[in-house]
């Protein structure tokens, strides 16, 4: 069953509709939220709502629960290729909670936030952006991080980052939902404007490993990695200083030493490498640049860095 | 006066940044007035620059106080308004939503860093904000209430009202706020305008802008009479929202007394012309924000008044 969860008109003759899917089968009540779109440019979500409702469309006896399936938290966006809401270039995940009484982007805000909230396990699905490729991982600040690990760890991602908490993140959909005693995993994977199969399979045995320890799926399920957890390691950020076009030499996943030569920022015009990238520091490279054009501070890459004294397992 | 590249950031493709600042007067650090941070931002350049030539005319005539030091930018972020976008070339980031900033971070971090590095320190901030729907505003002076906010000050602008905002989330990373919690008393001047030039709006806010620097002592001016300004509290407006949407026309101007009930503006069906929505007040007050675009959407702000 689909429904409209909220909807604001718009000036000529459309009316924007935030949509959902209900699939419910069996007696349990238990019900997970599937979460994406809020940003435009990340389709990664896209496909993976499409995977688990096929999968249980067509497994349906296997189901006892409810799982939403929110695909698109900004149809505009993702209809013309806008991170932000189109019209206003408000990023849509710095609106929550919003407010029924305020503007069009607030009330759709706390429209989500109410057809969310009550959900036993809520997953926000992101996909980066155009700029940077994520390995599958979940993101949760430092005080959420004992409610939602035990989650998390379920999930099948490569890595799990802590991070500190920060005012301005007061103002996203996963610190609304958590805040209100909706258990909600921010998932990033991939890269903007792509989808990645890989990522999405990988993702997809994640959600229904949690569906099955939730109590919500009768059927088979894959078996899930164990993920790096970030906690009692440091991050380490590479950033661009120099202006150009970004070449790297390193790979996605590759485990690098500090010093390492990861990549080179070349000068079209003058034939010149004009910075020599290296590897700040030991470790895992999780993220890595995909838009070859960079400024002065552009990031080119993140590293996690081994548990201090001991090695990567 | 003494112009300085404040900061600088090579581009693959076009000339190098360069965000200058234009320094009057000698000594401590006094004044710090910044403009256009977003490429749409016309106006807010436009004022700084008219605030160049009336400091230039101060400091010829030795009106500039002893031991005061007042610096202006007129634009941090013209490689954005040379292409027409509202944020930053590359990646849409939004400049006034990295402040402090962080000088080894993403490149809108740094351009942040390298700004606020210069203007910090100073005792008085002043930035010409915008709003991010199409509008135009009453000029009137806004402070948000950290906790370090001295209100009372900004009747020294001579404007019409003076308004306080409680800090939502998202604020915190914006350079009014953070110039506050780095001991600056901040300002964010409001000139009507955006993406146009409105001269009487700017007159307004370079004499308000020079009506407070002579208030504190920092330069010599004389300034049009000023308004006893009031001071309100931003959550005791009310915001006008659009019930319908369709094309707009408003009915009234700002700076307007209404009455509650009062029809302000009238939306209209874009193909048939049918009046879909009439936008009536709901509370009587003076119209400070008034939409201004053709089309409008629901649940839009039209109007804000204070009581």
């Amino acid at each position: 069953m689909t429904e409209t969860i909220a909807s604001a008109a718009l000036a000529v003759h459309e009316n924007l509709n935030i949509q959902k899917r209900r699939i419910q089968k069996g007696e349990k009540k238990t019900r997970l939220s599937l979460v994406t779109g809020t940003h435009g440019d990340e389709l990664e979500g896209q496909y993976l709502a499409y995977m688990v409702g096929s999968f249980i469309d067509q497994n349906i006896d296997m189901l006892d629960g409810i799982v939403d399936i929110y695909p698109a938290l900004n149809p505009m966006g993702i209809d013309s290729i806008t991170r932000g809401i189109p019209m206003f270039d408000l990023d849509m995940n710095r609106v929550f909670p919003g407010s029924k009484n305020g503007t069009m982007a607030e009330m759709l805000c706390a429209s989500i936030v109410d057809d969310i909230s009550g959900s036993d396990v809520c997953i926000d699905v992101h996909s980066s952006n155009i700029f940077l490729k994520e390995i599958p991982q979940i993101r949760m600040s430092a005080p959420t991080a004992q409610t939602l690990l035990p989650y998390a760890i379920l999930m099948n991602v490569d890595f799990i980052w802590i991070h500190d908490a920060a005012t301005v993140l007061e103002s996203t959909l996963a610190h609304t939902l958590n805040t209100r005693g909706t258990k909600t995993l921010v998932v990033e994977m991939g890269v903007g404007m792509r989808i990645t199969k890989e990522y999405c399979r990988q993702l997809f045995d994640g959600v229904m490993y949690l569906m099955k320890e939730l109590g919500m799926w009768k059927g088979e399920i894959a078996s899930v990695r164990e993920p790096i957890v970030s906690e009692g390691r440091e991050v380490g950020f590479v950033n661009s200083d120099a202006a150009g076009i970004f070449v790297p030499c390193a790979n996605f996943g590759d485990t690098v030493k500090k010093g390492d030569h990861i990549g080179d920022v070349v000068d079209p015009l003058t034939s010149e490498v004009v910075e020599k990238v290296k590897a700040v520091c030991d470790g895992l490279i999780f993220t890595l640049r995909e838009y070859p054009v960079v400024y002065g501070g552009s990031l080119l890459a993140r590293i996690l860095q081994p548990v201090s004294g001991g090695e990567d397992k | 006066m003494k112009k300085k590249i404040l900061f600088s950031l090579r581009s693959p493709y076009r000339e190098q940044l360069e965000v200058t600042g234009f320094c009057f007067g000698h000594g401590k650090k006094s004044a710090a007035i910044v403009g256009a941070m977003r490429g749409n931002e016309v106006q807010q350049m436009y004022v700084c620059s008219r605030m160049v030539q009336e400091l230039k005319k101060l400091e010829a005539k030795g009106h500039i106080a002893d031991d005061c030091e007042i610096m202006v930018i007129p634009c941090v972020n013209y490689y954005s308004m040379n292409i027409g976008k509202r944020f930053w070339t590359m990646d849409n980031t939004d400049i006034n939503r990295m402040f402090p900033g962080y000088v080894q971070g993403e490149t809108t971090q740094r351009i942040a860093d390298g700004l606020f590095s210069k203007i910090q320190g100073y005792e008085y901030g002043i930035q010409l904000a915008s709003f991010y729907q199409p509008g135009n505003f009453l000029p009137h002076v806004k402070m948000m209430d950290t906790g370090f906010t001295a209100p009372a000050l900004m009747k020294d602008f001579g404007l019409e009202y003076g308004i306080i905002r409680r800090p939502r989330p998202y604020d915190t990373t914006t350079l009014n706020y953070n110039w506050q919690i780095w001991g600056t008393k901040a300002f964010s001047v409001y000139a009507n305008a955006t993406d146009i030039i409105d001269e009487n709006a700017a007159d307004e806010a370079v004499y308000a802008i020079l009506r407070f620097l002579d208030t504190q002592g920092i330069i010599s001016a004389n300034t049009p009479p000023a308004y006893v300004t009031k001071l309100t509290d931003e959550s005791k407006t009310s915001q006008i929202r659009s019930e319908a949407a369709g094309v707009f026309k408003s009915l009234i101007s700002i700076g307007k007394r209404v009455e509650r009930g009062d029809v302000l503006g009238i939306i209209s069906d874009p193909f048939d012309g049918e009046v879909v929505s009439e936008i009536r007040s709901t509370v009587s007050g003076t119209i400070y924000f008034e939409y201004c675009a053709p089309l409008i959407n629901s649940n839009t702000v039209c109007f804000k008044i204070i009581k």
